[in-house]
């Protein structure tokens, strides 16, 4: 995990879910923003090692901008992050996604689907729109 | 504990966004999951200790637990120790990828190699699941 020093970044923290196929929407949505998106911009870290109390990971969501992506309404990410007294300024939704592309019907878990994948594209454009907001509220 | 409960091996795995051992560790405890042992194992979002109820916070002492960690900061024992219970046995990827030369793949999408050991990841906590079981019977 590199620590944001200088510039600040928006830390983009989706949910661990393992058990349905939006907390794999969310992993792979957060890693089109991070890995091609908003590359320069943007981090993520392991949502686990926040919860585990490390200290440099709660140092990262609270000097930095958070979005939380949650794949089920139980919302692990945005309440581990609140929990943590981390700057979280957006939460999307998984659920949200679905809803807007009800034509999409991602069901692998392990290995997304086409769906699924298509799916994370979609909400990685709306996290990406998100980034650019608050960058520019910066 | 119920007789369900006493049949079921928990498996807890690190969420680990960041590295590919992470990746390892989740599509390898899937895999358990999915085909290996879909009769005799449960999971359970780690994250739900947290943000979750009484339910959750009590999986550890309702299933013999294992624990699947992609690096050495051990999050899944960590935080499994400290909210839920003391697992029944703990597994670190990167000590079973020292016996596999392997260059491995990016995070988000694994290569055939790096699919072939996290295949045998996925055999090795089938073991522990059959050892945990044995040791209850």
């Amino acid at each position: 995990m590199k620590v944001v020093t200088g510039k600040k970044k928006v830390i983009i923290i989706p949910c661990s879910g393992i058990g349905k196929a939006f907390g794999s929407i969310s992993r792979d949505a957060t890693y089109e923003v991070t890995e091609n998106l908003r590359k320069d911009t943007t981090e993520t870290l392991c949502l686990a090692l926040l919860v585990s109390g490390d200290e440099k990971s709660l140092q990262l969501i609270r000097n930095n901008k958070c979005i939380t992506v949650d794949g089920c309404p139980l919302q692990c990410a945005k309440k581990n992050v609140e929990l943590a007294g981390g700057n979280l300024a957006a939460n999307l939704r998984v659920v949200d996604a679905y809803k807007e592309n009800r034509n999409l019907k991602p069901r692998n878990v392990t290995f997304l689907d086409p769906d699924g994948q298509q799916m994370a594209l979609k909400l990685a454009e709306k996290i990406a729109e998100k980034v650019d907001d608050l960058l520019v509220e910066q | 504990m119920t007789e369900a409960q006493e049949k079921k091996v928990g498996i807890i795995s690190c969420s680990g966004e960041e590295r590919v051992e992470g990746t390892i560790s989740r599509v390898a405890t899937r895999l358990v999951l999915e085909k290996l042992r879909p009769n005799e194992t449960v999971t359970i979002c780690l994250p739900l200790f947290l943000a979750g109820g009484r339910e959750e916070r009590e999986f550890a002492r309702d299933y013999p637990t294992i624990t699947v960690d992609g690096c050495d900061k051990k999050c899944a024992k960590i935080a499994t120790e400290r909210y839920s219970g003391k697992p029944t046995s703990s597994i670190l990827v990167t000590d079973i990828l020292k016996n596999y030369q392997c260059p491995l793949s990016s995070r988000r999408k694994l290569n055939d190699a790096t699919l072939t050991v996290t295949r045998k990841v996925a055999e090795r906590i089938a073991e522990e699941v059959d050892e945990v079981l044995r040791h209850r019977r």
